[in-house]
């Protein structure tokens, strides 16, 4: 059974009073909406009102303003205004289902800019007591390809309904009628890419901290009305949904689903976990790489700190440094004996068993056969105090067993430097792309016009050169070593 | 049991080796008193009868100057690691090695071995150098090649890369620079290693190369590229 819990979700207005600490702040909310930028900083609100800010994408703390209390809001820049929906109530499968949905404006999201200042807000929809359908929890879709504004809101008590909205004003279009387009799910959200309309919703159970089932679900359809399929042909209306997000690494309960398109292959998704495990069973901010398959939306991992092979997508030779190959002396014996003497396994390479041979100062990096040898096995750690962009910190990529690391050369090329200083030249971004592929660009050339990342410029040569999403040499497969 | 069932697996393996190759191709049999002609120089290269040439369609350049091979021999390429490769590759075999433009028909003296330099246009995108050392009979195998020609830009060009595919390991110098390494045992492949960011001179700019192999069928590929991955215009291709 779910519930909103008004209550619980006021005491989150307490949170800005709390300094924070930590690099990546307090990103502690409940049902974030989606993302908006505004002069170069990140916004996201919540229910009870307020939300969080960041001003990199990485470490967000408390400071957004957004009046009205309620639930689950959503906002979207329109033209150069931010429209932002909420619902006023925080509905309840045990009492009473009277709900509106209200939108208001702002011309920005910053609180301490002299034209921070919100619009009368409207109601837009609404629900009684006694009817199929319960008014809360707000997601709005500006049409691409018609400029049309629509509405989702509803929660499991009854239907997930869609309005349209005047994009000029934010009210309800006159004469416009509510359609039915899902069932058994809350916290939805609509968007639209190559010809698909999607409902995203959360299905599952809110609000029950380390027990919380909530997980996050999509269906489609070629038309903003429905019918919204799932991939085996359910519709949404009778509870279908094919999963985008669910519990995992330490975190369960993915719900409000919000997508934020960077640039053609990099986009993101956010939600809240009910339960961070690591942060006390707290509900928190959650951004996470969002894929496309096949035309379904997927969730991509966080990306984990270990030991990797770096392959490049051209070739599938993998990054390593330009050192001798130093060959494994082996007893070698004849395939085909059988004298049932056991088979005993190989010791891999060590690194102490090269290092030796390696030069001391700058090593250059190049590609080649992948054979799990020291010199292409790479650390990728997070630098906790060198900060971060949407979705992730930056990560030093060391040589395994030692501070050898990749760095980006001031005429944008890539060599190894001998001891990790923590300079930006060392720093690395990392993008999992729509495709799953990775992008990696160092923070370097974080500000140039165009996006420079780490590519092949031949089978066997990285370099750093213009990102391009069309093109494998852009693309990189990171692989755990076991 | 073993035993038998292993000089049986040998017996039987001798006799199938004897039947394949009594039906190889190009093998002389009682009937037969000459052995086929093999790919001749001709198949593959033409002499330089005109004053320029230009890279092909695809940007490779097919005109060099290649002197038959030193004698280096090795029984296996496992051995070119970089380590090894920088001292085959600064070593001077002949006297102004590193600095030599050749002319058709010039000698050097290297140890027992005196060698031409035959300047010549690749039929193919790849200067095949097995094919070049078989033709002229030389040795095939545990060689070392040099190769040298002249790249004329009309301007001055920022941010091109050498790209270079070889058999086995090589290495190369523009204009007296060291501009790129491929080491390990390795097969000729369109564009496998890019030097760093290069500058072509206007005018003329001296290409140089080294490649050396053990078994295996010495062989390169050669064009510059630009930053999109095209092959540079404006290029002709000289001997001096």
């Amino acid at each position: 059974m779910k519930t909103k819990n008004i209550l619980s979700a006021l005491a989150l207005l307490f949170v800005p009073m709390i300094e924070s600490q930590a690099q990546v702040g307090k990103p502690f909310i409940h049902d974030p909406s989606t993302l908006a930028e505004c002069d170069g900083k990140y916004y996201t609100f919540g229910t009870g009102g307020g939300g969080l800010i960041s001003e990199d994408g990485w470490t967000w703390n408390s400071g957004a303003v957004r009046p009205g209390g309620g639930a689950a809001p959503d906002v979207l820049k329109i033209g150069k205004r931010y429209l932002v929906a909420y619902s006023a109530t925080g509905g309840g499968l045990g009492g009473g289902h009277r709900g509106r949905v209200l939108t208001m404006w702002n011309n920005t999201l910053d609180p301490n800019s002299p034209d921070f200042k919100y619009t009368e807000p409207i109601e837009v929809a609404a629900s009684l007591d006694d009817e199929d359908c319960d008014a809360i929890d707000a997601g709005l879709l500006l049409d691409p390809t018609d400029g049309r504004l629509w509405l989702t809101y509803g929660t499991y008590f009854g239907f997930i309904r869609l309005v349209e909205l005047d994009p000029k004003t934010g009210k309800r279009v006159e004469g416009n009628e509510a359609i039915n387009i899902a069932i058994d799910c809350e916290a939805t959200d609509l968007i639209y890419r190559n010809g698909w309309y999607y409902l995203l919703g959360t299905h599952g159970t809110c609000c029950d901290g380390v027990n919380s089932t909530y997980n996050i679900v999509v269906g489609r359809s070629r038309k903003v009305t429905g019918p919204y399929l799932d991939n085996v042909g359910r519709d949404m209306l009778q509870g279908g949904g094919k999963m985008v997000a669910g519990a995992g690494y330490r975190k369960v309960g993915a719900g409000h689903f919000g997508r934020t398109v960077l640039e053609d292959g990099v986009e993101k998704m956010s939600c809240h976990y009910e339960a961070d495990f690591d942060q006390g069973g707290r509900s928190v901010l959650a951004i996470l790489p969002l894929l496309w398959e096949n035309d379904w939306p997927v969730a991509g991992e966080p990306l984990q700190e270990g030991t990797y092979e770096i392959e490049s997508v051209r070739r599938g030779y993998s990054l390593e440094l330009a050192v001798d190959f130093v060959r494994m002396q082996q007893e070698r014996r004849r395939f085909w004996d059988d004298n049932g003497e056991p088979l005993p396994p190989i010791k891999e390479q060590t690194l102490q068993d090269v290092i030796g041979t390696w030069p001391t100062g700058d090593i250059n990096v190049r590609m080649s056969d992948y054979m799990f040898r020291p010199h292409q096995l790479w650390n990728i750690t997070a630098v906790p105090e060198a900060g971060g962009y949407l979705g992730g910190p930056y990560y030093k990529i060391v040589i395994a067993g030692t501070n050898r690391a990749l760095a980006a050369t001031d005429d944008a090329e890539v060599v190894s430097v001998p001891e990790f200083t923590g300079a930006d030249e060392q720093l690395w971004r990392i993008d999992q792309l729509t495709d799953g592929k990775y992008r990696i660009m160092p923070k370097k050339f974080a500000n140039s016009k165009k996006p420079l990342a780490l590519v092949s410029a031949g089978d066997c040569t990285p370099t750093i050169a213009k990102f391009d999403m069309k093109s494998d040499n852009s693309k990189w497969n990171l692989k755990a070593h076991k | 049991m073993n035993k038998f069932r292993q000089l049986t697996t040998f017996f039987v393996g001798i006799t199938a080796l004897f039947a394949l190759s009594s039906f190889a191709p190009g093998t002389a049999t009682d009937e037969e008193s000459e052995p086929v002609q093999g790919p001749k120089f001709e198949d593959y290269f033409n002499s330089v009868t005109t004053p320029s040439a230009a890279p092909d369609n695809e940007g490779f350049i097919r005109r060099w100057t290649v002197l038959e091979p030193i004698s280096k021999p090795n029984r296996s390429n496992t051995v070119f690691t970089d380590s090894y490769l920088r001292d085959a590759f600064t070593t001077e075999y002949f006297p102004k090695q590193f600095s030599v433009i050749p002319r058709d028909g010039m000698k050097v003296k290297v140890a027992d071995q005196t060698l031409s330099w035959h300047a010549i246009d690749s039929k193919l995108f790849n200067v095949k150098l097995f094919r070049f050392a078989s033709g002229l009979k030389k040795n095939v195998y545990g060689v070392l090649f040099w190769a040298v020609t002249v790249v004329n830009s009309d301007r001055d060009i920022d941010d091109v890369r050498l790209s270079v595919g070889s058999n086995s390991a090589s290495m190369w110098w523009l204009n007296g620079e060291e501009a790129l390494l491929l080491s390990g045992d390795r097969r000729m492949v369109k564009d496998d290693c890019m030097s760093r960011r290069l500058k072509l001179k206007k005018g003329k700019n001296i290409l140089r190369g080294a490649v050396i192999n053990g078994p295996g069928m010495s062989d390169f590929c050669v064009r510059f590229i630009d930053e999109s991955g095209n092959p540079v215009t404006g290029l002709t291709i000289t001997n001096k």
